[in-house]
């Protein structure tokens, strides 16, 4: 059993939390490949998405779960464009409550949301990712796919690359790893992987070549390419040649490494449509994880009395 | 102090005896399986299997099945039930299903095994078979194969030790503690 009534972040959850999460995933990957591919286990609970940020897969994916899981779901929309001031959004987030959800799946810009709501709210709080904090259950989910294919974390050595700094999925991977016994290495310009980040029990790389000698594992991150000419690096072009995953590059990794990216992707910048379609990808996996481990978080979170 | 109600040897002659009884009124094993009820259920429908094996020469497929995802009481137990994996890797449509469990008490864990058998296809019949029968039905569910039919007291229970668990097999009725 979960010790909280929220899942925040990865920081929170301790190595035996993780892998109860884990494990359970697996039960419901198995109901995922039925023709039925739903249970009664959360009847009559409801969860909101309420999502401050646009996203379309992360939100498709919790609702999807909750279905499959018999939960009302309800998408409250947010004008993206608003800056929500703390008073109101846990006015809204109160609001939410008392509609009568029981779990609120939570997306905001800035970092720390979730705690926020989680203090004030008697319901559970997921976060699905806040500011540059953490997106817990896309690294739960790259976990999964991780000892599904390797048959174990412990003791693998995984690469993150790319921009770091600005990454909540980099920051939930590390967490989540490290505790797991994975050897973790960041790859990237220094511009992008950010000095305090090097405190978290991880080996840093500036370069390709180098960081994916021996590599099981690796985590392509998204370049958001808003970031392009705000001084992290020079053009899209020059990110893409230095740090962009290309059949070449890949051989320098262990033959039978893993590649894996949270999406969605950009082909041709950090990523190759020859790797991103390849024998080496489990990217589409990843999606399908994505539901089963969405699916315990919130049956853990919820099938539970909580006095 | 707990009373031991079936030792080792009980346990295999109600096994064999059950087998005979399962082939008898199937006629046979063809679209015969049997589904184990995680934990305790799944050890003792591959013992069947084997029991029956011996008996027809056959090989009779076997799977097992998680019900915490069809319990009623999920948001009334303290505890949180553990999620274990169902494997039934055959198509269960049409199959006549023996449902295996240890304990038969309240009958709403058949209810759930009943419900999630149903998400997996269509069967052509679902028997029930238990190794201990123990009373105080709350639903109207009934065994066609039982080990042992033992009355027992609210306030007692019923625990089925398999040498699959780590001890040794046997059956024992206990005392509930107070609170617990």
């Amino acid at each position: 059993m979960l010790k909280t009534k929220d899942l925040l972040g990865i920081k929170e959850l301790s190595r035996e939390e993780i892998n109860l999460i884990l494990d359970t995933a697996a039960g419901f990957k198995d109901v995922l490949g039925r023709d039925i591919k739903k249970v009664p286990t959360l009847r009559g609970r409801t969860a909101v998405n309420l999502f401050f940020e646009p996203s379309t897969r992360t939100r498709t994916s919790f609702e999807l779960a909750a279905k499959r899981l018999s939960t009302d779901v309800i998408n409250f929309s947010v004008p993206t464009s608003s800056v929500v001031k703390g008073e109101s959004l846990i006015d809204t987030a109160l609001t939410v409550q008392a509609l009568g959800a029981d779990l609120i799946i939570i997306r905001h810009s800035s970092s720390g949301v979730p705690h926020l709501l989680s203090k004030n709210l008697r319901a559970s709080i997921i976060n699905a990712g806040d500011g540059t904090n953490e997106h817990p259950t896309q690294a739960l989910l790259d976990a999964f796919t991780v000892k599904e294919k390797k048959g174990k974390i412990e003791g693998l050595t995984i690469a993150i690359v790319g921009d770091i700094a600005h990454s909540r999925v980099a920051k939930s991977n590390i967490y989540c790893l490290t505790k797991l016994g994975a050897k973790v290495r960041l790859i990237g310009p220094p511009t992008l992987i950010p000095q305090e980040i090097k405190m978290m029990r991880v080996a840093v790389f500036h370069s390709m070549e180098d960081g994916l000698k021996e590599v099981d594992v690796l985590i392509m991150l998204r370049i958001q390419t808003e970031r392009q000419g705000k001084g992290f690096f020079p053009s899209i072009e020059e990110y893409s040649k230095n740090w962009g995953i290309t059949s070449e590059r890949l051989a320098h990794a262990r033959p039978d490494v893993v590649v894996m990216h949270p999406g969605p992707m950009n082909r041709g910048i950090e990523i190759t449509s020859e790797i991103a379609d390849g024998p080496h990808s489990v990217i589409l996996e990843q999606v399908t994880n994505g539901i089963a481990v969405r699916m315990a978080v919130m049956y853990l979170l919820a099938g539970v009395k909580r006095s | 102090m707990p009373k031991e109600l079936m030792n080792r040897h009980d346990i295999n002659r109600a096994l064999t005896r059950i087998a005979h009884e399962i082939i008898e009124k199937n006629k046979g094993t063809k679209d015969l399986c049997l589904v184990g009820i995680q934990r305790g259920g799944v050890h003792l429908a591959k013992r069947l299997a084997a029991e029956i094996k011996a008996i027809e020469k056959k090989d009779i497929a076997v799977g097992s099945l998680d019900i915490a995802l069809y319990r009623d009481d999920l948001n009334i137990r303290k505890k949180q039930p553990v999620i274990r994996r169902t494997e039934v890797p055959f198509e269960v449509t049409d199959l006549k299903i023996v449902l295996v469990d240890d304990v038969l008490f309240t009958g709403r864990s058949i209810r759930a095994a009943m419900d999630a058998l149903m998400d997996l296809g269509r069967p052509a019949n679902i028997q029930l078979t238990v190794l201990i029968d123990r009373g105080h039905r709350e639903l109207p569910i009934k065994a066609d194969f039982v080990g042992k039919n033992i009355p027992t007291s609210l306030n007692e229970t019923v625990e089925v030790q398999l040498k699959e668990e780590g001890g040794r097999d046997r059956v024992l009725l206990k005392k509930v503690k107070r609170g617990a």
